[in-house]
């Protein structure tokens, strides 16, 4: 963890520029324009820009990147873009992790795939800006024309006259010049660093055990606390906290909200004091179970009011006239997110402002939300990132950074709040539980002439993606969703919605292409040429791009060709990028075993191709993971299940080996934190109904009655 | 209360804490030995483990009064500057996304690799079944003990 002692503005400028002399460069994250950038000789105050690369006199390079780390691999791509157009020297670039400041980061969130499309162009821009001052500079002291010169490696080099100098020789010198109106940015052929494979540059100090992580965030003089939360849809009654309060080590007991807050010094006596508590709780709202729900998804999917989210011609007209009707519903059970690092915040809230420090994928919300509480100016409120224990979205929320600050304001005390994984399962919010039915029309000749989705979920918004395909690719098409507002809280999940969406589509669409008598990966490409060639409404995807990935995966995959191994296929569009993936079931002595899965992607240039390859593996082998155990059952508002001994994960047992391919089409970086994942459902039930005849249609699939008898100790 | 003396990584530490006070949270809060990770608690997850004696053990299901003379290794004590076969072999094949799990992970490899320093896939995932990581990097956990066991005599 890089740690700022001070994190406003002023100060962190002044701590960050440690270089005497060098070259500093600010720059907009918010504009691609070299105009915008700032060359900064010196610690000027007030210095408007929202990033900065610095080359020091010794010829270290200095990238802040601003984005949260949890996992994703920024912190080593962004760099290694800017390092690119520079020319840089790899093993001379030092990346910090810069604080929260909204002033000069515009977009400082992980979530959506969205880091690197959003910053490559600037990226690109502020490298290429330095490479030019640093020519520049050496054209100047040579008295050559810059265009004589080039840049390797963090030198300029003067071939005619056989000299070279450094950038870190240069540095002083180019913070002199004036900025360019315009860089030229390399031609793709001539990267040497984008494309390849980078280790993580954090891989040292994750392994030999620094403390990084929000968890490991010490303060001297700092207090620990937890909280206990009650059920969804009940509030505080009464809370005797006398006995927790006598327990040793216990600072103090103290309520507020519907929490009660055991506040002490080590955890272990924490977490013995929180069992002496007795709370009482009453009824607030509706307080809900599983089978309530199941109850309700049925009821609400005739009967539900639904919002219509598409529309293209006559489907009542359609099915009227179809041939044949197929119609099939699924059904997936809320989960936690589980990042393996349970939440935990500290908070220091004082009279004049409020230090934030911690693990969230929104830094600026949760500074907002606690001015907010607190009735602070945001600009009072500072937040300091730690590297991420994964966040899958639940870092998305500013809850447990709240409950920190408020704690802190009572105990009027600098307090880190953690969670235990107990705490992490049962404290919400959750991937929300949907089901959704399909019904498909075909006409004589087996085509697609009608086509109906209705999603119902609990607390999930729209549940569909009403845009994806194969909208576009139906004359007549209705997309409606159904939502019930429940107290358990829900909210993104990695690969928010499509995360289950396309396990169900790909499912079903493999039984229609089958009961169109065509070939599943055929069906798909023909209803994708049907798109092209006369589109029905607005297609918000890019058809080319779809077939890519389609066809790659099927070519890689040997699609077809296999003899004793059934094949199972899906692809899907999410988050800018495409994913199609084909699984494989052997069966071994009777029962199927899952052995193998490709992965073909369309992410555009991809920065980094290990981190690349990690995203995909790790996207393939958590969809897999979650469709086959994951299960989160409530009961009189509580998730039965509340630590890793009954939520199941994935382990490494359980994993087939995993292939990954890309399209290499050259265009911008689209996004890869997530795309992966949506596919790999669909994959799998369609290869494991290949070889069994058995069609899963709800998730986990380890707790359907077609898994039944199948070990799950061993691969599927 | 009670005073234990440990052994850990070579040094003597002391704690005055509670019999039944996991060693897990003596490392972290009492020593500041926050290499070793809290993920479950319940000795279902492997983020915590470290070697008593050399074995694999649950530092959030041993309680400290159970420790005694055993000579404790935690990941900040694996070799003196990262530098251990499976630290590095971690490294090049780069095996992490958060990272989280990873210490627990590095504990549990090493622990193997120094009972059997040619495991088998078998028994490299029968070794590793315990330590899970949410982000998924299996394929890279198994690839790395592969390459370690490899450079390790
Ligand atoms: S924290 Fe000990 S096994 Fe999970
Ligand atoms: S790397 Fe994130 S949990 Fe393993």
């Amino acid at each position: 963890m890089t740690t700022f002692p001070k994190t406003s503005r002023r100060n962190f400028l002044k701590i960050a520029a440690t270089a005497g002399g060098g070259l500093l460069i600010g720059f907009h994250w918010n504009s691609a324009d070299a105009s915008a950038m700032k060359v900064v000789g010196s610690m000027a105050d007030d210095v408007n820009f929202n990033s900065y690369l610095s080359i020091s006199p010794e010829g270290v390079i200095t990238i802040f990147s601003p984005n949260p780390e949890l996992g994703q691999n920024i912190k080593t791509s962004f760099p290694m873009v800017v390092a690119e157009e520079l020319d840089a020297d790899w093993s001379k670039v030092k990346v910090l992790q810069a604080p929260l400041d909204t002033k000069k980061f515009e977009r400082q969130v992980t979530g959506g795939s969205g880091a690197i499309p959003h910053s490559w162009e600037r990226l690109r821009k502020a490298g290429a800006t330095a490479r030019h001052l640093m020519i520049e500079a050496a054209a100047k002291r040579w008295s050559v024309p810059a265009s004589s010169l080039t840049a390797e490696n963090s030198f300029v080099i003067d071939k005619a006259g056989n000299r070279k100098l450094s950038y870190g020789e240069l540095a002083t010198e180019a913070s002199k010049i004036a900025l360019p109106k315009d860089v030229k940015l390399k031609d793709r052929k001539d990267f040497k660093l984008i494309g390849k494979s980078v280790r993580n540059v954090d891989n040292k100090d994750m392994f030999t055990g620094k403390p990084l992580y929000g968890m490991d965030f010490h303060r001297e003089g700092m207090l620990t606390a937890m909280i206990q939360r009650p059920a969804f849809g009940m509030k505080l009654k009464s809370v005797d906290t006398a006995a927790a309060k006598a327990m040793p080590g216990i600072v103090d007991v103290v309520s507020f909200k519907n929490n009660v807050a055991v506040v002490g010094k080590s955890t272990w006596q924490i977490i013995k004091a929180r069992k002496a508590l007795k709370i009482e709780y009453e009824k607030e709202g509706a307080v809900e179970s599983t089978s309530d729900h199941d109850k309700l998804f049925k009821e609400l999917m005739t009967n539900g009011e639904a919002t219509v989210r598409r529309k293209d011609g006559d489907v009542d007209a359609a099915f009227k006239s179809a041939a044949k009707v197929i119609s099939r519903e699924y059904q997936c059970p809320f989960l936690s997110h589980s990042p393996m690092e349970p939440m935990n915040f500290f908070a220091h809230v004082r009279a004049d402002g409020v230090e934030l420090v911690g693990p969230t994928q929104t830094p600026d919300r949760a500074r907002m939300e606690v001015a907010k509480l607190l009735n602070m100016f945001p600009d009072n409120v500072t937040v300091q990132l730690t590297r991420l224990g994964g966040g899958f979205g639940r870092r998305l929320q500013a809850d447990y950074a709240l409950e920190a600050a408020e704690l802190s304001s009572i105990i009027k005390a600098p307090v880190k709040v953690i969670w235990t994984r107990e705490d992490d399962l049962t404290g919400g919010s959750y991937r929300p539980a949907v089901r959704y039915r399909f019904d498909a029309a075909l006409d004589a000749n087996g085509n697609l002439i009608g086509y109906k989705l209705r999603g119902v979920g609990i607390n999930a918004g729209n549940c569909t993606r009403e845009d994806n395909f194969p909208s576009g690719a139906v004359d007549n098409l209705l997309i409606d969703s159904v939502e019930h507002k429940s107290p358990i809280t829900t909210g993104p999940w990695r690969a928010p919605i499509t995360n289950f969406l396309a396990f169900a589509e790909q499912s079903f669409l493999d039984e229609v292409a089958m009961a169109s008598k065509k070939d599943p990966v055929k069906f798909r490409l023909d209803l994708l040429d049907r798109a092209k060639s006369s589109p029905v409404g607005e297609i918000k995807y890019d058809i080319d791009r779809m077939k890519a990935v389609i066809q790659l995966a099927a070519e890689k995959s040997g699609w077809g060709t296999k003899k004793n191994l059934a094949q199972g296929f899906s692809v899907y569009f999410s988050h800018r990028s495409y994913v199609a993936q084909v699984a494989e079931v052997e069966m071994k002595k009777g029962k199927p075993a899952l052995k193998k899965i490709y992965a073909a992607a369309d992410c555009g240039i991809v920065v980094n191709m290990g981190g690349a390859k990690q995203q995909v593996m790790g996207g393939v082998v958590d969809g897999l993971g979650h469709a086959m155990f994951s299960n989160l059952t409530f009961k009189d508002g509580l998730p039965e299940q509340k630590n890793f001994n009954t939520y199941r994960l994935i382990k490494m047992k359980e994993i087939p080996e995993v292939e990954c391919h890309f399209v290499d089409n050259g265009i911008d970086p689209t996004g890869l934190g997530e795309p992966a994942l949506p596919p790999t459902g669909g994959a799998v039930a369609n290869a494991y109904f290949k070889a069994t005849g058995k069609r899963l249609y709800n998730q986990p699939f380890s707790l359907q009655e077609e898994l039944k008898g199948v070990s799950l100790g061993e691969k599927l | 209360m009670a005073n234990y003396k440990l052994q850990i990584n070579g040094r003597s530490y002391e704690a005055d804490v509670d019999a039944d006070t996991p060693l897990l949270w003596v490392l972290r809060d009492n020593f500041g030995l926050v290499g070793t990770k809290y993920g479950c608690g319940i000795a279902q997850c492997g983020a915590c483990t470290v070697h008593l004696n050399g074995n694999a053990v649950r530092a959030c299901a041993l309680p400290v009064s159970a420790v005694g003379s055993g000579k404790i290794t935690t990941i900040e004590g694996l070799s003196a500057d990262g530098d251990h076969p499976v630290q590095l072999a971690w490294d090049e094949v780069d095996v992490a996304q958060c990272g989280y799990c990873q210490a627990g992970q590095i504990m549990s490899a090493t622990a193997l690799l120094n009972k059997k320093t040619k495991p088998t896939v078998e028994e490299i995932e029968t070794a590793m079944n315990g330590n899970i990581c949410r982000c998924g990097t299996y394929h890279r956990i198994k690839e790395a003990i592969v390459l370690a066991s490899s450079k390790m005599k």
